[in-house]
Parts: C-alpha cells; structure tokens; sequence
C-alpha cells in the first residue's frame, strides 16, 4: 500500500504531537527516495541542504581515515534520522553516508526549513527540539563507545 | 580404610555444596581471540547434571583458584555443562591453558534463574552485550525448544567488534529461523562488516515486541545494562518486567562470605537474576 508522505511523517515518533500546520509544512518539504546498495547519499564536507528519515533499509555514518578508507562510525537504520549538519554552520556534512542495504528514505529540503525557521519560530522550536532528542541520543551512543564496554577491564 | 576414606569423600561431594566435583574437559572450543567454551563431562558417572537458566558453577582450577562462571549450554542436555569465559583473570588464564582430557572442579550450580517458567504468552526480549550473552544462551535454547509458549522472541546482541561475536555460527542459524529476531551490531566495524554499527541499546527503540506484554532479560556490562534498562522502560517495558544479571565477586556461592554482597542481598544467592524494580534504589549506585 502505497503511503502518503504525510501519513508517514504523522506516524513517525519524531513528529509525535507537533501542531498540524506544520506537519502539513515539513511534509511539503519532502519527498520519497531509493538508493541502491552502497550508494554515497551524501560526502564528507559537502553542503549540507537535507536530512533523511529512514523508512527502510541500512546507512553507514563514514568517516575517511587516511591510510584506512572509509570506517564506519555508526548505522542508521529503519525508523531513524539520518543528518543534522543542515541545523549549524557551515552547513556542510561532518560526516559521510553510504548505504550498505538498499535504502528507502523521506528526504526532507532542510534549506527550505531552514529559511521558514527563522521566521517561524514555533516551528524552529518544534523542530529542534526534537533533533535535540536525536542528538542526545547519539551522544550518549558515542560516549558508551568510547567507553569500549566489552574490553578487558570491563 | 582406603575405601571407608573414598566412601566418605563420596557423601561428603555429594551433599557438601563447598567440596567440588571433578569433572574431565570432553571439548575445548575456542570462540573469539580471548574466550572459549568448554565441555565438561562428570568424572563420576553418577553425578547428574541438572540447572536452570541464567545459574552459575564454580570452576576450580586445582592449584590456582576458583571462580564463578555462569553456565552457558542447553539447560535440555544432561550429558555435559558448557561453560564460555574470557581469559582476563589468574584463574581464567590457567582455565585457557587447559586441554582436553584435563580434570577441574565443579560446585553448583548456584544461584537463581532467568523467569521462563512463568511467562506463557509473553514477547521475549533479550539484549545481551559482550560476553553477557553467555548466560543468556541457555535461556534461548529454552525459549526455543518451548518456542509455542512464546509470542515474539527478540535478540538484541552488542559486541566489541565482528572478529568478538560470540556463537557466530549459532546466531546465524537462529537468524535464519523465521520465528526469531537477532540484531547484532558491532561498536567498531572492519572492512568486510555490512551490519550494524554502535552500541545495542539504540537496537531497543526498534526492535519488534509489544511493550505492555514483553518479559526483558539483560546481561552485559553494568553501564550497557543501566543504558538498555532506560530504554527499555522509555518503550513501556515496566521494571517488574524487566530482569538483570548482576556480576560481583563470588566466592563461597552460598552467602557465607560476604565477598557478593550487593546492597542488601548477596548475589550468589538471591541473584544473579535481579527484578529491576527490586534493585532500582541501589542499581547504578557507584557506592554499592
């Protein structure tokens, strides 16, 4: 059954109760893509002008390493955002995204949201929020990383 | 006298929790760099070998020492105990010197066990990081064998890296069964590794199973444990639904010693299976 990208967006947690005028707004702003298995969805240092929403499939978060390629810093996944250089400067990409299944994803014109945010910014606060949670939730992610909890001394 | 002495051992193994009983390494099977699973067999034929998920023996390296080891085979097979364990300690290091054919010593088992029994209907979802998936094995083959009692069946399985994925080859089989859902993610990924990458508990806010009829069981490090219980209860899996394996430093495995002493319980002997809810004032607590 095919499903419109508002009716995805609605269901989503990330977009749980925020105001419908802009709902009806960020879905505007986005559409249905497919990338194929290994496919660079975007490079390290590029502008960063959009974010995904993953409705299906796998993405490795890469880093390139000289002398070591590219390395995997972490996997997005269904369900989950993919991007948030799009919210600060510069605007470019700290990272790159490739895609290590074949992916579906919403891609939403963060340029355009980003332009709307500064003058509405209800919606600038509603959105950000909710990055904040996915960043939050990344940090913490990171940090038990680093920790590297299966070592020895753990 | 000889074998009025040998008689007397005899009882004495059999009904003195403290004497161990010697059993022969029957297989050796090394699963990672650093870990390996071993295959005991009774010296004693007529020991017989019975314990319940998520219970724990205690291995006797004669001449070197003794420690607590959970119990990680299919609690279904009398024949022989497996035990998985990492080389990190004194007593774990002469443990991974051992050969085939060697003699050690077995107490127990010890301890509690993981709520199976009573949980008919229920999502089960298990998270495991590290070697924590160990303990948690014999409560899958048991989820497994029984798998009509149980409605979804989830693995949730953190490891360091792909080369420290313990029961590769086990995780694959039951990957491929329809009715059981394994997720493995990796916190630093190789080259040739197309999974997932980061720590587990993330894999919890997605994973399929129903919050309000799901049974979780957690075994890893302490801070991977606090991590997955927090989100786990962010999904709605309440804390009395929600049971944890703690680690201390176990020694007599029957609460004489006070060495595992966790808050107001020891965890030899009340534990190593914890009700959150039940430890949720100490849990966390760098000062217990």
């Amino acid at each position: 059954m095919v499903q419109s990208v508002e009716s995805v967006i609605k269901k989503h947690p990330f977009f749980a109760e925020m105001p419908e005028k802009h709902l009806e707004f960020i879905a505007g702003c986005a559409k249905n893509v497919a990338f194929p298995e290994l496919h660079a969805i975007f490079h390290e240092g590029d502008p960063a002008n959009e974010f995904y929403f993953i409705r299906e499939g796998l993405v490795a978060v890469e880093l390139v390493i000289p002398h070591r390629g590219a390395t995997t810093i972490q996997t997005v996944s269904e369900g989950e955002i993919l991007g948030w250089s799009w919210a600060s400067p510069p605007y470019r990409w700290h990272f790159g995204a490739r895609t290590l299944q074949r992916t579906r994803a919403l891609l939403f014109d963060a340029k355009c949201l980003r332009t709307k945010c500064d003058y509405d910014h209800d919606l600038g606060y509603e959105l950000l929020s909710r990055f904040m949670g996915v960043i939050s939730a990344r940090l913490d992610a990171t940090r038990l990383q680093l920790l590297d909890i299966y070592g020895r001394d753990n | 006298m000889g074998e009025i002495i040998e008689a007397e051992f005899a009882e004495r193994t059999a009904t003195d929790p403290m004497v161990p009983e010697l059993f022969r390494i029957d297989r050796l099977k090394r699963e990672t760099e650093d870990t390996f699973t071993l295959e005991l067999v009774p010296v004693n034929q007529d020991v017989k070998i019975s314990f319940l998920p998520g219970q724990f023996n205690m291995l006797y390296v004669f001449g070197v020492g003794e420690v607590a080891i959970s119990i990680s085979g299919n609690p279904a097979l009398t024949s022989h105990l497996e035990h998985t364990t990492r080389r990190v300690g004194v007593v774990t290091k002469a443990m991974g010197l051992l050969k085939v054919g060697d003699t050690i010593g077995v107490r127990g088992p010890f301890g509690n066990h993981w709520p199976v029994a009573e949980e008919d209907g229920r999502d089960f979802v298990v998270v495991a990081g590290g070697i924590g998936l160990a303990p948690l094995r014999p409560v899958l083959y048991h989820l497994m064998a029984q798998r009509e009692r149980y409605r979804n069946i989830v693995l949730l399985y953190g490891a360091r890296s792909p080369e420290e994925i313990l029961y590769k080859r086990e995780l694959e089989r039951w990957r491929g069964k329809f009715d059981l859902e394994v997720q493995v993610t990796v916190d630093r990924g190789s080259s040739g590794w197309r999974g997932n990458v980061g720590v587990v508990t993330p894999l919890v806010a997605r994973a399929p199973f129903n919050p309000s009829n799901t049974v979780a069981l957690i075994c890893g490090p302490e801070i991977m444990m606090r991590f997955a219980a927090m989100e786990l209860q962010k999904r709605g899996v309440p804390p009395e639904r929600t049971f944890l394996s703690m680690e201390r430093n176990m020694k007599c495995a029957l609460g004489y010693c006070g060495h595992c002493q966790y808050g107001p319980t020891f965890v030899c002997k009340d534990g190593p299976v914890f009700r959150l809810d039940r430890i949720a004032s100490i849990f966390g607590k760098g000062e217990i």
